[in-house]
């Protein structure tokens, strides 16, 4: 039996700022109450994760966004059949669309927190910026874990509502 | 060939179009195109433009680290980084690959089964097929896994699931999904209990009867446009990767088999610890990709092919059986010793996965895997050399260490690298035989995006930022003005 929630941080550690996905989960494992919360990590998104959001009541998806102003964004997601197919990366949206393809059932409610990063570069840690934003992400994401998932649309109706998110 | 394309007499009054970055391959890749007024290819040309950094990555490094710190070169072949690093290190620690504990062993082959199976999945179902299935130039829309799940939902779940069990066969062997640490120096840090062992066998029939079915698949789809898919791309060319002492396919270990376009062999059973007298690289100035070639053939003529289509040319028989009939099949179908087509990239792939099924089937009946006897020890020594047959070919991993085990000299050779020339001759085998005189579209242009996609690229870039994707297409006159411009956003819209 999964557990209800799903928080999927993905993203490479070695990377630079795109680290800050598989950061955020560690921040998770360490603060967040975790009773009815799963953790998962990957270098990227991929088909087979589809698998993974069976029996979930919601699901988190935590990644490094190059573009954006604030230090975090979080939205709600729309299974989505988008054309942003490459394995190197196939957008949440599309997972989701994956599933509801699979299953033949309705995805969960699906959000993205989008962490601001700026450098990409193998073997470079975190930029300042990105250490930054990721502190505030996942002071966000201890909080948001702890409300009931009509609160959590609603925060993310307010922050950006994204009916097809690449 | 078409080497005359590589570089174009008069440049400088050529329209230029560029396809940035290729889509659907693994990390970023360039196609330049220079067109004189006719929109005649004068000069067609693949740029990796991300492909640096690896030895500077790893140099410093203890080399104990190295197995869990390589998988970070690359989000889709963790596993082979991992396995070739960890070949290295046992030369590290004293135990050549002979003394290797054969439980250690065969828990390093079960990983790699299921490393090259899922990537071979990953590859033909969600890559390739949108293109196989639905034509090359079909609508862009059509051209994704999710159209496959709408208009084939059988083949599309399949490759989902056999992609899935590939990577279950993964974290039962080395424990995660990512990061695994299953090879040490010297073996390997856990066997599988009976109940892991139980939890894969529980589906491995549905997964080879699946296998097998994907390669009657590709075998329909080539066979039933045969023309078309045997000139498509197609280029003559050497072909180079490992056997096993009997000349059978091999992915874990071997010596190296090179054979040339007739099939004669040029080495075999070559050890790899001397793979610097074999292959040397070249350096050109418009690509950060070097070009590797048989030294004892020369620059002009020396380059290779690795890869499924090389290793199933190679190999004198298959040591499964199921994969071993489809071998046989795909070798009938041409009338030469050796498959030149670059599309029977796919057919070979499909019967590797086979292969890999029914391997792992295999070790999962053989006791060993569960065998406490996991590690081997010996002098220590200052430099290791791990090959291996990752999914997209030979990868080689080289290290120097000092006396405090640090890394003082790295060098790596990555199946792409060795794929380099032979996708540059298709990119312009294509542009010359397929797009040459026509006005470009993006259907079009996606046709020199099969042709790379049939090597399966790994461009090594795990990086996928929100945002990092789009493909942008231009149209430059004589005077360099652009006269047309098709922008890819990463959400899928266009622009134009």
């Amino acid at each position: 039996m999964n557990k209800p929630i799903l928080v999927f941080g993905y993203g490479n550690l070695s990377r630079g700022d795109d680290a800050v996905g598989p950061l955020l989960l560690i921040h998770l494992e360490q603060q967040a109450n975790l009773n009815r919360v799963e953790l998962l990590n990957d270098f990227q998104l991929q088909i087979e994760h589809a698998l993974d959001l069976q029996e979930r009541e919601l699901v988190i998806f935590v990644d490094a966004a190059a573009s954006g102003d604030s230090p975090f964004g979080f939205s709600k997601l729309t299974p989505c059949r988008d054309n942003s197919y490459t394995s190197h990366a196939m957008s949440p949206a599309a997972l989701l669309q994956v599933f509801e393809s699979v299953t033949g059932r309705r995805a969960p409610p699906g959000f993205l927190l989008s962490v601001k990063a700026k450098s990409f570069e193998l073997g470079e840690g975190l930029s300042e910026p990105a250490e930054y934003n990721l502190r505030q992400a996942s002071r966000f994401a201890e909080h948001i874990l702890t409300l009931p998932t009509a609160e959590i649309v609603e925060l993310a109706r307010q922050n950006r509502h994204t009916a097809c998110y690449g | 060939m078409y080497e005359h394309l590589e570089t174009a007499q008069n440049p400088a009054n050529l329209k230029r179009v560029v396809v940035d970055p290729v889509s659907r391959v693994e990390g970023h890749g360039k196609v330049t195109l220079l067109l004189d007024e006719n929109d005649k290819v004068q000069q067609a040309r693949l740029h990796i433009v991300e492909f640096r950094g690896f030895e500077k990555f790893i140099q410093g490094r203890p080399y104990w680290e190295l197995p869990v710190l390589v998988q970070r070169l690359c989000g889709i072949c963790p596993v082979s980084h991992h396995l070739a690093a960890a070949k290295a290190i046992d030369q590290l620690v004293g135990v050549d690959p002979a003394n290797l504990p054969p439980a250690a062993d065969k828990l390093r082959r079960l990983l790699h089964f299921g490393q090259v199976l899922q990537s071979h999945a990953l590859h033909f179902f969600h890559l390739s097929s949108p293109d196989l299935l639905f034509g090359f130039e079909s609508d862009i829309g059509k051209r994704n896994i999710i159209a496959v799940l709408g208009d084939y939902p059988d083949i599309g779940l399949q490759g989902v699931k056999l992609r899935k069990y590939g990577q279950e066969v993964i974290r039962m062997v080395s424990g995660k999904r990512v990061h695994g640490t299953g090879a040490v120096a010297g073996g390997m840090n856990k066997a599988l209990s009976k109940e892991e062992r139980d939890y894969l066998l529980r589906d491995i029939e549905q997964i080879i009867a699946w296998a097998d079915a994907s390669v009657a698949l590709i075998k329909k789809v080539h066979t039933a446009n045969l023309p078309y898919y045997d000139d498509f791309a197609t280029i003559r060319s050497n072909y180079l990767g490992l056997v096993k002492p009997n000349g059978a396919l091999e992915l874990y270990h071997g010596g190296i088999r090179a054979k040339n376009d007739k099939g004669e062999t040029i080495v075999d059973h070559f050890d790899y610890c001397n793979y610097t007298d074999l292959i040397r690289e070249e350096v050109r100035s418009w690509s950060y990709m070097k070009f590797p070639y048989l030294t004892s053939i020369g620059k002009a003529d020396g380059w290779y092919r690795v890869g499924p289509l090389a290793r199933v040319n190679n190999c004198d028989f298959i040591d499964t059986p199921l994969a071993e009939a489809a071998r046989v099949d795909f070798k009938q179908h041409s009338p030469e010793v050796m498959v030149h087509s670059t599309l029977a990239f796919h057919w070979a792939r499909l019967i590797e996965l086979l292969h890999c099924a029914e391997s792992i089937n295999t070790l999962l009946h053989d006791p060993d895997v569960m065998s406490s006897d996991l590690i081997a020890k010996g002098e220590k020594r200052y430099e290791g050399i791990g090959v291996i047959e990752a999914p997209r070919g030979t990868l080689f991993h080289h290290y120097q260490v000092d006396e405090n085990d640090i890394v003082t000299k790295a060098n790596l050779i990555v199946s792409t690298t060795s794929n380099n020339m032979g996708m540059n001759e298709s990119v312009r085998q294509v542009a010359a035989e397929y797009l040459s005189g026509r006005e470009l579209t993006e259907p079009l242009l996606n046709n020199l995006e099969v042709a790379i996609r049939a090597y399966d690229p790994c461009l090594s870039c795990a990086t996928h930022a929100v945002g990092k994707m789009p493909l942008q297409l231009e149209l430059l006159d004589a005077q360099g003005d652009m006269i047309g411009r098709l922008v890819r956003h990463s959400d899928g819209s266009f622009e134009h």
